[in-house]
C-alpha cells in the first residue's frame, strides 16, 4: 500500500519541460533516493508534491486524498514536510524558537511545543545550540536545523532536498547516521541526493530523472549499473570504482 | 523579580506624574503614550509580522469619523462608537489585506498597497459632505464623560496610559502565543513558514485586522481630545509615517520599541521646537529630521535592541 502515490506528473516553465509525466509510488516506511544531474527536475518535482508548485497535468496523491491545489501548509498538516536544499533557517530566532514554530503545528500552546522542540533538538544534536541565533549557525547545524524544525511537525512523510550537499566526509557521515535514526523511528523518506555514498548508504530504492523524465527506477545497486544512468549522471569513472569496489 | 519591580516603581510614577507636570508637559505625556499605543498596534502588523504598512492614517481615520458620526448624528456614544469604528477598520484591512497577500504582494508593492488605499479614503473623506469635507469636522464640547469628554487634561493623561498599557499588554500576551510565533516566522522567512505548516495568508489577515482595529480605537481617543477632524491631517501620509516611525526608530518588533521610540521622538521634537523655533521658519522642523537621520543611520535595528544588546555585552553572566 502506497502512502504517496505521484501518476504523470509534468510542470513546463514556458518551453521549457522541467518534469515530464513522471510516476512513482512511495511504500509506508520506505526511503526512496531522488537522483540526477542538475536541472534534472529533482527540486521542481518536489515543489509539485510539497504544494509549493501545481501541476500541468498528473496527479499526486497522499493516504488516499489528492493533494493537488492544496498549499504548502495544508500538506504539511496531513503530515508529509519537506526542507530546502539550501536551508532557510529563521536567522533573527534562536534555534529553539526556530523548531518550536514547527512543533506549534502539532500543539497549540508553547509549554508543549518548547517541550517537543527540546526533544527534537536532542535527537539532531543541536541541544547544545538551543539558545544561538539562527545567522550563528554553521552549515552542518543549519542542516540539522532544517531537519529538527520539520520533524517537530510531526511527519509520517518526510521530504529531504539535498541535506547532505557541502558537507565534509566526516559530517555527512553523521548526517546519514541521523536520517538512518529518523526513518527508525518510522518516518518515510523520499531523499534528492547529490552524494551517492548517501544515496547507496540509505535509499532501499532509487529513482534516477534526467530531463524531466524517470529514466531508471530500482535498487541502488540496479540503478548504478544502468548504462543510461552511467551516460547522464554517473559517468564511466564512478561506474568502474563502484564495480571494482565490490 | 527585579521586573517586576521595576514595573510598579514606573506605575506608581506614571500615576502622579500629571499632578506634578505643568500643562504643556501634560500635553507631551498625552501625545507620547497615544504615539506609543498607536506604535504598538502598527508593530503587530509591521514589526511582528514583517508587513510594512504606510496607509495605517487609513484605520486611524475610520475609528476617529465612525465614533464621531455616530455620537453627533445618532447620539451613540463614542465608548460603544470606538468598537464600531474598530471593526470597519478590520473590514477595510481585511479587503486590503486579502488583494495584497492573495496575489502575494511582498516589500515595496505592500507598502504602496497600503499607501494607495489610505491616499483613497483620504480623497473620499475630502468629498464626503458628511465628514465635512475640506472644512473638517467640528466636534461640540459638552464635558460629559459618556461622550468620551473631559475637562482638563488629566482624564486624557489617564485614558492615554490605559490605552498604552492594554496595547501594551496584548502584545505581551502576543508575543507568548502561537499566533506570535508565526508572525515572527512569516517575517522572518514565509516560504520556510508555509512548509512548516503556517497557512500564512490566514495569519497575515489576522496580524492586519488586529493591527487596524486598535489603530482605530486610537483614531477616537484623538477626536475626542483634538474635537478637529481634517482630512489633510489625520488621512495624509505624513500622519502614517509619524504612526511607523516610532515603532521603527524604537525597534520594530519588540514590546518595548515603540515607547521608547515615541518618548525618544517626542522629547526630540520638543527639544527642537524650544530651542530652534522661533529664528529662521521650519528649522526646528529640520533639525529633528537630521536629529532622525542620525538615530536611524547608527541604529537600524532600533534603539531598544541596541541597548539590550549593549547590557547583554556588559554583563556577560547573565544571558537571556
Amino acid at each position: 500500500m502506497s502512502l504517496l502515490r505521484v501518476t504523470g506528473v509534468s510542470k513546463a516553465f514556458g518551453g521549457l519541460r522541467a518534469v515530464h509525466r513522471v510516476s512513482f509510488d512511495l511504500a509506508e516506511g520506505e526511503m526512496l533516493g531522488l537522483i540526477g544531474p542538475n536541472g534534472a527536475g529533482k527540486t521542481t518535482l518536489f515543489h509539485l508534491v510539497s504544494g509549493f508548485l501545481r501541476p500541468d497535468e498528473g496527479t499526486v496523491t497522499y493516504a488516499g486524498e489528492s493533494l493537488v491545489g492544496l498549499r504548502p501548509h495544508d500538506v504539511c498538516q496531513r503530515g508529509m514536510v519537506r526542507t530546502f536544499q539550501i536551508a532557510r533557517p529563521f536567522l533573527r530566532l534562536t534555534v529553539l524558537e526556530n523548531v518550536v514554530v514547527g512543533a506549534l503545528e502539532r500543539v497549540a500552546h508553547r509549554r508543549e511545543a518548547v517541550a517537543i522542540a527540546e526533544e527534537m533538538l536532542e535527537l539532531t544534536g543541536l541541544a547544545g545550540r538551543a539558545g544561538s541565533m539562527g545567522h550563528s549557525l554553521t552549515l552542518p547545524d543549519r542542516k540539522r536545523l532544517e531537519l529538527a524544525r520539520a520533524l517537530a511537525t510531526g511527519p509520517r512523510v518526510l521530504l529531504l532536498d539535498e541535506v547532505m550537499a557541502g558537507l565534509n566526509p566526516t559530517e555527512t557521515g553523521r548526517l546519514i547516521a541521523l536520517v538512518r535514526a529518523i526513518h527508525g523511528r518510522g518516518v518515510t523518506i523520499l531523499l534528492i541526493e547529490h552524494v551517492m555514498k548517501a544515496v547507496m548508504a540509505l535509499s532501499q530504492r532509487v529513482l534516477v530523472l534526467n530531463y524531466g523524465e524517470v529514466i531508471a527506477k530500482g535498487s541502488p545497486e540496479e540503478v548504478v549499473r544502468d548504462p543510461k544512468v552511467i551516460e547522464a549522471y554517473l559517468g564511466e569513472d564512478f561506474a568502474g570504482a563502484e564495480v571494482g569496489a565490490e | 523579580m527585579l521586573r517586576l519591580g521595576l514595573l510598579a516603581a514606573a506605575g506608581a510614577v506614571l500615576v502622579f506624574l500629571p499632578f506634578w507636570v505643568p500643562s504643556t508637559w501634560q500635553n507631551l505625556l498625552i501625545t507620547t503614550f497615544y504615539y506609543a499605543y498607536l506604535g504598538q498596534a502598527w508593530n503587530i502588523l509591521g514589526g511582528y509580522a514583517g508587513q510594512l504598512s504606510l496607509g495605517h492614517a487609513a484605520f486611524f481615520a475610520i475609528g476617529a469619523y465612525t465614533s464621531a458620526v455616530l455620537a453627533s448624528q445618532y447620539a451613540i456614544s463614542p465608548w460603544l462608537g470606538m468598537f464600531a469604528g474598530a471593526a470597519l477598520a478590520a473590514l477595510l484591512s481585511l479587503g486590503i489585506g486579502y488583494l495584497g497577500f492573495r496575489f502575494g504582494l511582498r516589500g515595496f508593492y505592500f507598502i504602496l498597497l497600503t499607501l494607495a488605499a489610505a491616499e483613497i479614503c483620504r480623497l473620499i473623506a475630502l468629498h464626503l459632505p458628511l465628514l465635512g469635507g475640506y472644512t473638517g469636522l467640528f466636534i461640540n464640547f459638552t464635558p460629559n464623560p459618556w461622550q468620551f469628554q473631559f475637562q482638563g487634561k488629566i482624564p486624557y493623561y489617564f485614558i492615554a496610559l490605559g490605552f498604552l498599557a492594554a496595547g501594551s499588554g496584548i502584545v505581551w500576551l502576543l508575543q507568548r502565543s502561537k499566533l506570535g510565533a508565526y508572525l515572527v516566522a512569516i517575517r522572518e522567512d514565509e516560504d520556510a513558514s508555509e512548509a512548516l505548516g503556517v497557512d500564512t495568508f490566514r495569519y497575515k489577515m489576522i496580524a492586519y485586522a488586529l493591527s487596524a482595529a486598535l489603530t482605530a480605537l486610537g483614531g477616537t481617543f484623538y477626536a475626542y481630545y483634538q474635537y478637529y477632524l481634517q482630512p489633510n491631517t489625520v488621512l495624509h501620509i505624513n500622519h502614517s509615517v509619524d504612526i511607523m516611525i516610532r515603532p521603527i526608530v524604537g525597534g520594530a518588533g519588540t514590546i518595548l520599541g515603540p515607547v521608547l521610540g515615541s518618548f525618544l521622538l517626542e522629547l526630540l521634537g520638543e527639544f527642537s521646537r524650544t530651542y530652534f523655533a522661533g529664528g529662521m521658519a521650519g528649522l526646528s522642523v529640520a533639525i529633528y529630521g537630521v536629529l532622525l537621520v542620525i538615530v536611524v543611520l547608527f541604529l537600524p535595528r532600533g534603539v531598544y535592541p541596541t541597548l539590550a544588546h549593549l547590557m547583554r555585552r556588559r554583563r556577560p553572566g547573565r544571558a537571556t
